[in-house]
């Protein structure tokens, strides 16, 4: 079995756009990359919509066995998607539907995700209305691990407001996510942010050694979205 | 949660908040993509405000049901997407018939028929000529982002209580699914039962021998008596294509090109024009905000400037009826479309646009 990247969350806590980054960011580094798009909850927004992007990239893409079919409405996954999961040179992020009943899919892939080379990540956005106070988070991070029967082993602090994000969304999702990890013991692994912020958020968290920042690029979103109407 | 704040909520969940903000306490639904959202969050949160959410066994059921709370006094959200809602123009054809108040969102797919689930406009004809029988109109709004659509679940609320008629807000797909910083409103609360004759003296709450009973029905067999009827509810009509219309105009003084889109499509069409601006074609936009009445006015004083008005739609050519008789044959009006679910993109609309500008130049 190969290293894997199971990624989870509340709904619209920004999962696919993370899972779609860091499998870039692994190719990038020279890994052999698969994504599994395990979405089943969602209609829209899936990362299977990159397919065409990710495969020029050389990221291997499994989602259902229709094709490039991002209408599909079925609940259905390939089997094929356990071929990433078995090669033990390749390097799997598994993009999982929000909340615990879209993370119910990892039950039948449980194996794959307890090997202790694997981890399996829990995006945050304090920014998203059931995960801003302490308690809505640990109740989501609670709910997804006794429905997929995994410990969730990273927080990723994804606090933002789409164009509007400032580094003090991001900060502040920082302090919630340092909450969480103060209580469960789950460390922090990084804190995303636009291109555009990283200079500022930078400088901002020099003197704490424990924030690390991965960059990311929206992948997901198309740019009309933020011409702004009204 | 405060209600000053910006929250990052998906554009399903945030129509279900404002609908309770704005005093819905009655959802009946039978689930359907892409708005499943919005009876995800009614069923969890509104028995929390003392709310009632059934799962119905049909959309037909649910419209039924709705007849039932809104006779009674109450506020009610319906939705469900194109399909779900061919099923209820019975219902609504009924609710005009006895002037009872409705808020209904259409969260659009592709259609005809059981269609695609990605985003769509083809409802259009639907929402707005509707499928029901007899003389009637529905008031329909249609919201360009999250923000603008829980503000006119507020508003809907209010005229369909002072019209005594079910509005719809029309959104495509895309509007239901996507995520965007929204301002939730003010929770309003709701009105209590034994103020609803207050703002509602024609509800079903009792009469509890104080008044004569209040009789809501639809079915009238003397044609003297349902002519006279229609007639004596058929001004609030006219009142609302007065009072009503809603759009945003841009760069109509100085555009060749005026564009006619409404929904998401208008901030397509928006980058389209920014495209469009870098090559030396000044374009305009004018973008409905209410479906019906349609607001003709926009279109009353385009100068000459204007060589070109484009209709945008996801469908098959629908909203172009309304622009065509908006203009009344001062303009010849083309159309630029994609249908079954497919979106267009700004470059396709830019690309498009300057061929069509070719053939007149």
């Amino acid at each position: 079995m190969g290293k894997a990247i199971a990624v989870l969350g509340h709904y619209g806590s920004g999962k696919t756009e993370f899972s779609v980054n860091y499998a870039m960011h692994l190719k990038r580094s020279g890994v052999k990359t698969a994504l599994l798009d395990l979405d089943i909850a969602n209609p829209y927004f899936r990362s299977r919509e990159r397919q065409k992007m990710l495969e020029e990239m050389g990221i291997s893409i499994y989602f259902n066995e229709y094709g490039f079919d991002i209408a599909e409405d079925l609940p259905a996954i390939t089997a094929k998607i356990r071929t990433p999961l078995e090669d033990e040179t390749c390097t799997t992020v598994a993009d999982i539907g929000g909340n615990d009943s879209g993370a119910r899919i990892m039950n039948q892939f449980r194996k794959y995700f307890l090997a202790k080379e694997t981890e399996r990540y829990l995006v945050v956005n304090a920014n998203r209305f059931e995960t801003d106070t302490l308690e809505g988070a640990l109740f989501h991070l609670r709910s997804i691990e006794e429905e997929t029967g995994l410990s969730i082993t990273g927080i990723v602090n994804n606090t933002h407001m789409l164009t509007e994000t400032t580094t003090d969304d991001i900060l502040k999702g920082y302090e919630l996510c340092q909450k969480l990890s103060r209580s469960t013991g789950i460390p922090i692994v990084f804190s995303t942010c636009a291109k555009h912020l990283e200079d500022e958020l930078k400088a901002q968290t020099k003197d704490d050694p424990d924030f690390r920042i991965f960059p990311m690029t929206l992948q997901m979103r198309p740019s009309w979205l933020d011409v702004p109407v009204g | 949660m405060s209600t000053s704040e910006k929250r990052l909520m998906k554009g399903n969940e945030a129509f279900a908040i404002a609908a309770i903000r704005s005093g819905c306490r009655f959802y009946f639904g039978y689930p359907i993509t892409p708005q499943n959202e919005i009876p995800e969050y009614m069923s969890r949160e509104l028995s929390k405000v003392g709310g009632s959410f059934i799962q119905a066994e049909s959309e037909l059921a649910a419209v039924n049901m709705a007849y039932g709370a809104s006779a009674a006094g109450g506020r009610v959200l319906l939705s469900s997407s194109s399909p779900g809602i061919a099923l209820m123009q019975e219902g609504m054809s009924i609710f005009c018939s006895v002037q009872l108040p409705l808020v209904l969102l259409n969260v659009m797919r592709g259609g005809p028929g059981i269609g695609t689930i990605q985003p769509s406009q083809a409802d259009y004809n639907q929402v707005t000529r509707g499928g029901g029988n007899g003389d009637y109109h529905i008031i329909v709004y249609a919201p360009s982002s999250i923000q603008e659509a829980v503000d006119m679940i507020g508003k809907a609320y209010e005229v369909a209580d002072e019209y005594r008629n079910p509005v719809i807000i029309a959104v495509d797909g895309m509007i239901g699914q996507m995520m965007e910083p929204v301002v939730l409103p003010e929770d309003q609360g709701y009105t209590r039962e034994e103020d609803i004759p207050k703002k509602k003296p024609w509800a079903l709450v009792g009469h509890k021998d104080q008044r004569d009973r209040n009789v809501i029905k639809s079915l009238q067999l003397k044609q003297e008596l349902l002519e006279e009827e229609i007639m004596a509810y058929w001004p609030k009509y006219e009142r609302a294509q007065r009072e009503l219309p809603e759009y945003e105009a841009r760069n109509l003084d100085k555009a060749e090109v005026v564009f006619v889109a409404y929904g998401s499509t208008a901030r397509v069409v928006l980058e389209a024009m920014e495209i469009l601006q870098k090559e030396g074609i000044e374009a305009g936009l004018i973008r409905p905000k209410t479906l019906w009445p349609f607001p003709d006015q926009a279109f009353e004083n385009l100068g000459d400037n204007v060589k070109k008005v484009i209709s945008v739609e996801l469908s098959q050519g629908q909203m172009i009826n309304d622009v065509k008789l908006a203009l009344n044959g001062r303009h010849h009006v083309d159309l630029i479309n994609r249908v079954g679910g497919m979106l267009l993109s700004p470059a396709e609309i830019a690309e498009r646009t300057k061929t069509l500008m070719g053939g007149t130049k």
